[in-house]
């Protein structure tokens, strides 16, 4: 064996138990449920993280929505028909009959209005360390990096999956969380009919730590995702990676 | 010796509903029940008596007699309710008290009266309180309950001296002594129409005629035979008190305080499984003055560690002053809490909703429980009346969601006026600009038409149309009124994922 087989053999072992170090703790070691099977291959060990915090960014009123659809279309493969979700925003604008278009039942989600930021933070972290719930959204315009902290930490003990979707933040600070996510809106696929098709987005995956960052075109189609193109690697410059 | 007491309401259902409606004062109204598929007048009022409406006839008669007569329905389950609540109302005078049939209560008053000074006044004191909250009664004293009952309600005399039962019943009715309607029918059809007839005749006689009920009935009202009341039992309060040795001042102090009251009553809960809704805290200060703070719960719990947790960040409200010397801790609203739940819910760490409740409970402390909603699904066509707030964390539709009709992710509490390019009459816009931004609609669907629910609301009807534009924005739009009759508006309502 050449001498430096040996050392990328050696390279690639100290990068395993690094990232085995590194990730957070996840509460059963099964694959990710089918319906995300596209995105695995960005995530460190191939699998989708669950027990953690997921950060969303959207601009215009149109990408909020899609952001708010993308998540469900996301919850509808982490979530059990019995499980308990809980929406927390400072407004309501999210409709739930519209989340059943998405394969989930809308009465199991309760929603959680806090026009003041202080209470809606805290009630984020509260619900957060709650293990008797799947999945906790929170919207919010701002967060410090100390505060997604706390989110994070909340999470590794709980075992609860968390959303942060940030709407129109004054700045795209770095975060805590696992990964960083931005959606946007594509024009749907019609093929020459009239109308309006399935949902469409471009979904990237800006910063994933430990992961190769992505960019997929995904189709919500019959509650399954489905891919359009093959994904492509983008170009990120390493200090965004060191941030992760 | 014993004595008895029993109160009568001659128009126990008729002065309710004078309580609840004072306006009634002077006007004929009746309480009627259906019986044999005709509403039948169950009690009639003062005004009504007079002009001749009696209890048993048919509605319709009386309304023949009185055309403005006014119905009210006979609610039989919520009078017993409180002829209950005057009983334990009544353990005031007595220990032990006790409702008698519809409209009659019996008091056990033996070793009462002199407390009020003897029996005259004690009677009177009774009479005046009860007359004052508006019941007409009428109240007599007897050494047995039968002789007691019988003289309340058909003789004029209140008190009857001991052992002088046998004197006072002698011209009274055989009604009086509490028999059925075929024996009384009997008794008058052979002219016997008052108790001194009957009791002269030889008791075997009697009870070949009649039955052993008359003789023990005659017995029972002579003093001659034991009979028993069931007093009633006022519901206990859910309450815990702590007295301290020296008046305490520190937040530690009222905290331990808080927590031993907390543990305390829900062990008195756990006994009597339920769960309290709400609990108040005070504190005695020893200049007077009284310090509380209270919490409420979502659902029922008794939780030590969870209410322990609502009640936390209030404490700091607290102002000890001087210091507390007494701790009080009540749980004036408590519910029905199974006690095979806990077991459980432990077993199954995911998915536990009494874990969600408490945090639920939480966020409510905090926010205020208006912040916290879950939807269930509504049978309307009307986006904002689609769907309905749900009463509680268990509660299940009743009715499927929807998943036929478009519907944005997002809702717009109003809608939002734009301006727009459209092509008449019912076509989408071409263009339409919304928050100073031009969109050129590249694809659209539509229109779904959505009337007014004229029983509920007027208003123009609604054209909705789903709209993509050309970057892949997904606007629902809505045309409000038609083209023709006046000059519809165009409004952005909502976005699709």
């Amino acid at each position: 064996m050449k001498p430096e087989n040996k050392k990328y053999e050696l390279l690639g072992h100290l990068q395993q138990e690094i990232i085995r170090l590194s990730t957070p703790k996840q509460p059963q070691q099964q694959p990710s449920s089918a319906g995300l099977r596209i995105f695995q291959t960005a995530f460190p060990n191939h699998r989708f993280p669950t027990a953690t915090v997921h950060e969303f960014i959207s601009h215009q009123p149109q990408e909020s929505a899609a952001t708010n659809g993308f998540i469900a279309a996301l919850l509808h493969s982490l979530c059990q028909p019995q499980s308990i979700c809980l929406w927390i925003s400072p407004s309501p604008l999210v409709f739930p009959p519209a989340l059943k278009l998405f394969g989930l039942h809308p009465h199991q989600f309760v929603f959680v209005h806090l026009p003041n930021k202080k209470d809606l933070f805290w009630t984020l972290e509260e619900s957060l360390k709650c293990n008797a719930l799947t999945c906790v959204i929170g919207e919010l315009k701002n967060l410090s990096f100390t505060e997604s902290r706390r989110l994070q930490l909340a999470v590794e003990k709980s075992g609860t999956t968390g959303i942060i979707h940030r709407h129109r933040p004054l700045q795209e600070n770095t975060l805590a969380c696992l990964t960083r996510w931005r959606i946007q809106p594509l024009p749907s696929e019609t093929a020459n009919m009239p109308g309006v098709g399935f949902p469409k987005w471009n979904v990237q995956l800006t910063k994933v730590r430990n992961g190769r960052p992505q960019q997929w075109e995904i189709e919500w189609v019959n509650n399954r995702f489905h891919q359009i193109n093959k994904p492509h690697h983008t170009v990120i410059s390493m200090d965004t990676r060191k941030t992760g | 010796m014993k004595r008895y007491v029993s109160i009568w309401f001659p128009n126990f259902s008729i002065d309710r509903l004078l309580r609840l409606y004072p306006h009634l004062q002077h006007t004929a109204f009746v309480t009627a029940a259906p019986e044999k598929g005709k509403m039948m007048v169950k009690a009639a009022s003062e005004a009504a008596r007079q002009k001749g409406v009696y209890a048993g006839m048919a509605v319709a008669d009386c309304r023949a007699l009185i055309p403005t007569l006014r119905l009210f329905e006979d609610e039989p389950q919520q009078t017993a309710n409180l002829l209950h609540k005057i009983a334990e109302w009544c353990i005031r005078f007595t220990p032990s008290a006790a409702t008698d049939g519809a409209d009659g209560l019996m008091l056990d008053v033996s070793g009462c009266p002199h407390l009020w000074g003897g029996e005259q006044p004690y009677l009177q004191n009774i009479c005046t309180k009860i007359r004052a909250a508006g019941y007409n009664i009428r109240a007599a004293m007897a050494d047995t309950i039968g002789c007691a009952w019988a003289v309340a309600r058909f003789s004029h005399t209140e008190n009857i001296a001991p052992a002088m039962q046998l004197h006072a019943l002698l011209p009274l009715p055989p009604a009086a002594l509490r028999l059925e309607t075929h024996t009384l029918q009997k008794l008058h059809k052979l002219g016997l129409h008052q108790i001194k007839n009957i009791v002269q005749i030889p008791a075997y006689s009697l009870k070949r005629r009649f039955g052993e009920t008359l003789l023990s009935r005659i017995r029972q009202a002579l003093g001659q035979e034991e009979e028993y009341i069931q007093p009633v039992q006022p519901e206990e309060p859910f309450q815990s008190r702590l007295p301290c040795l020296e008046p305490v001042r520190t937040a530690t102090a009222i905290e331990m305080a808080l927590k031993t009251l907390i543990e305390d009553i829900c062990r008195q809960l756990h006994k009597k499984s339920r769960g309290l809704r709400k609990c108040v805290f005070k504190g005695y200060r020893i200049d007077g003055n009284i310090q509380q703070i209270s919490i409420s719960t979502g659902s029922a719990s008794r939780n030590a560690t969870h209410l322990l947790k609502l009640f936390e960040p209030r404490i700091a409200t607290i102002e000890p002053a001087l210091g507390i010397e007494l701790f009080t801790l009540q749980a004036p609203i408590t519910e029905e809490l199974g006690s095979g739940q806990e077991a459980l819910w432990a077993a199954s760490s995911h998915n536990n909703i009494k874990e969600v409740a408490e945090l639920l409970d939480r966020i409510a402390n905090r926010a205020g429980s208006n912040a916290i909603k879950r939807y269930l699904p509504q049978q309307h066509y009307w986006p904002t009346r689609s769907i309905k707030m749900a009463a509680s964390l268990n509660e299940n539709p009743q009715t499927e969601w929807r998943t036929d009709l478009p519907r944005p992710v997002h809702l717009l509490p109003a809608p939002e006026r734009i301006d727009v390019t459209v092509p008449l009459p019912d076509y989408p816009p071409m263009l339409f600009r919304y928050k100073g931004r031009l969109h050129k609609v590249i694809k659209a669907d539509g229109p779904e038409r959505i009337e007014q629910e004229w029983w509920l609301q007027n208003g123009l009807v609604r054209d909705y149309y789903c709209i993509e534009d050309e970057e892949g924005g997904r606007f629902w739009l809505f045309r409000s009124g038609h083209y023709g009759a006046g000059d519809p508006q165009w409004f952005v309502h909502g976005f699709f994922a």
